[in-house]
């Protein structure tokens, strides 16, 4: 059965005075809102959140969702993959449609985070890994600055081209009233910011976000019935890749990238060749690089020239996060999936404002951890 | 103390273990102490942002050990650790020094008891 998106929604993100129940009754809303259906419609309700329960303490987010939004008696649950809970989401919602155990299926991600400290909330999400990573004080931010000084160092490419995917993403950003950041940074600035991670530095690093996003499922059948403006999901994949991250064969390759990608373009019959428009997951600068490999846009070690070219450029072959990317948009952790799947559903029904593009087929890739998990999407106007 | 890599049936090795051998899925029945070895830094980070109870600045290195003359089928095993000196390349020789905490226990998400941690640093050469 061909799945179809008939809406979706963001709230701002940014530093919210809203807490999670808030945030994500704010997207839900706004998403039944933009697909044009009731709450009696939705038959399944899937939350995307890592750690309300360690962010904020309040759990069962779900079911506090299911009955503010009054869709009950609709089946809920909540969907933790970490960075990639998103992601995940739209993998989960996509499969209630197709295995027909729903036909009307509403996903809301979201994360609240700004109330902890830098600190606090970079432990939070360094939990996630190993304890004998972990137990040296491995951070995500860490894992990026290895990443990139083997890239940088191997490939022998300019530090400059990774200042490059933060100034692209932030001139992206200004076209985004939903971005935590609305404002354009030059390579300079980039490249003096206070050093985070060796060799990156603060502007090669999302902020901490609050901020929630939605999507609305249905048969490609009941979405005709419904609107003249849908897309479908044609291609759609998660694979996982090591949890210590050192064991991977090749630092530079993440295989839940290339595994979920090759498995989504193989269900849509598609290449990457056929790709007008892409949301990749830029929790660091570095991510962009591993994942343009990862998909297949470019070779191994190549990506960082799309960056120095302006190939990846809004106005250029393949715009990459036309959205402002998690780099200027900001990462709540549950809700960047969900807001990717946002701005490329936007693309294809032409509702992108001054961010559209011209695109037929476009690919959203969510990473969980530092390439632990990740899903592949790609979606197709119709 | 030792700094144990783990290995399988088939010589496979890995550091940290793990249940079965990501390789080949048979169990992991020996260990290869790492402790008294050299190894080669593969890529390294200083990092200044650090959680709750972790040094500032910590100095992180991916490092690789040579297992060629070992009796197993893989021919190295890398492992990760802070790095004692701040002053590391990519390339560096270091070997393993005991720490007896690499940080405090009682900072951070996790409960106290379970993050007792002492281990391993690595030291240049």
């Amino acid at each position: 059965m061909t799945v179809a998106v008939i809406g979706a929604s963001m709230t701002k993100f940014g530093q919210r005075d809203a807490w999670i129940r808030e945030l994500i009754s704010q997207a839900g809303e706004a998403a039944l809102d933009d697909a044009g259906i009731t709450p009696d419609d939705v038959e399944h309700l899937y939350v995307s959140n890592m750690s309300s329960g360690e962010f904020e303490g309040q759990t069962g987010i779900m079911n506090a969702l299911a009955h503010d939004l009054g869709v009950m008696p609709a089946y809920s649950e909540r969907v933790d993959q970490t960075s990639s809970s998103g992601g995940a989401g739209i993998y989960e919602a996509w499969q209630s449609i197709a295995s027909g155990a729903s036909e009307m299926t509403l996903l809301v991600g979201g994360e609240k985070m700004t109330h902890r400290s830098t600190a606090e909330a970079t432990d939070i999400i360094a939990s996630i890994t190993h304890p004998d990573e972990y137990k040296h004080g491995l951070t995500l931010p860490s894992f990026a600055g290895l990443t990139a000084r083997h890239y940088l160092e191997r490939f022998d490419a300019p530090r400059e081209s990774l200042a490059k995917v933060a100034v692209k993403n932030h001139k992206n950003g200004v076209d985004n009233p939903h971005a935590q950041f609305q404002k354009e940074i030059d390579v300079e600035t980039a490249l003096e910011s206070p050093i985070v991670a060796d060799p990156l530095r603060l502007y090669d690093f999302c902020p901490i976000t609050d901020g929630s996003a939605g999507m609305v499922f249905t048969t490609e059948e009941r979405a005709r019935e419904l609107t003249d403006d849908y897309a479908v999901v044609s291609g759609i994949s998660g694979a996982t890749d090591t949890h210590v991250v050192h064991e991977r064969e090749d630092p530079t390759v993440m295989g839940g990238v290339v595994q979920s990608s090759d498995d989504a373009y193989e269900m849509a019959g598609l290449g990457p060749d056929d790709i007008d428009v892409a949301e990749l997951h830029d929790m660091f600068t570095i991510l962009e690089f591993l994942q343009l490999e990862g998909i297949g846009v470019a070779d191994q070690g190549e990506a960082w020239e799309l960056a120095m070219d302006g190939y990846t450029a809004k106005d250029g072959e393949l715009p990459i996060n036309t959205s402002g990317g998690l780099k200027s948009k900001g990462h709540p952790l549950g809700a960047s999936g969900v807001a990717q799947g946002y701005e490329i559903y936007k693309q294809l029904v032409d509702e992108a404002g001054p961010r559209q593009v011209e695109a037929d087929t476009a690919l959203a890739c969510n990473v969980g951890g530092f390439g632990n998990c990740v899903i592949t999407t790609i979606m197709e106007a119709r | 103390m030792t700094f144990d890599a783990h290995v399988c049936e088939n010589g496979h090795v890995t550091y940290p273990g793990h249940t079965l051998c990501p390789d080949c899925g048979e169990k992991q029945t020996d260990t290869l102490d790492l402790a008294e070895r050299t190894g080669e830094v593969v890529t390294w980070t200083q990092s200044t942002a650090t959680p709750p109870g972790v040094r500032a600045p910590n100095t992180i290195a991916i490092v690789e050990f040579d297992l060629s003359d070992e009796d197993v089928t893989d021919e190295f095993v890398r492992a990760i650790g802070q790095v004692t000196s701040e002053d590391v390349e990519t390339g560096d020789q270091v070997e393993p020094v005991y720490v007896e905490e690499l940080r405090d226990p009682e900072a951070g998400i996790k409960v106290p008891e379970s993050q007792e941690w002492d281990g391993y640093r690595f030291e240049p050469v």
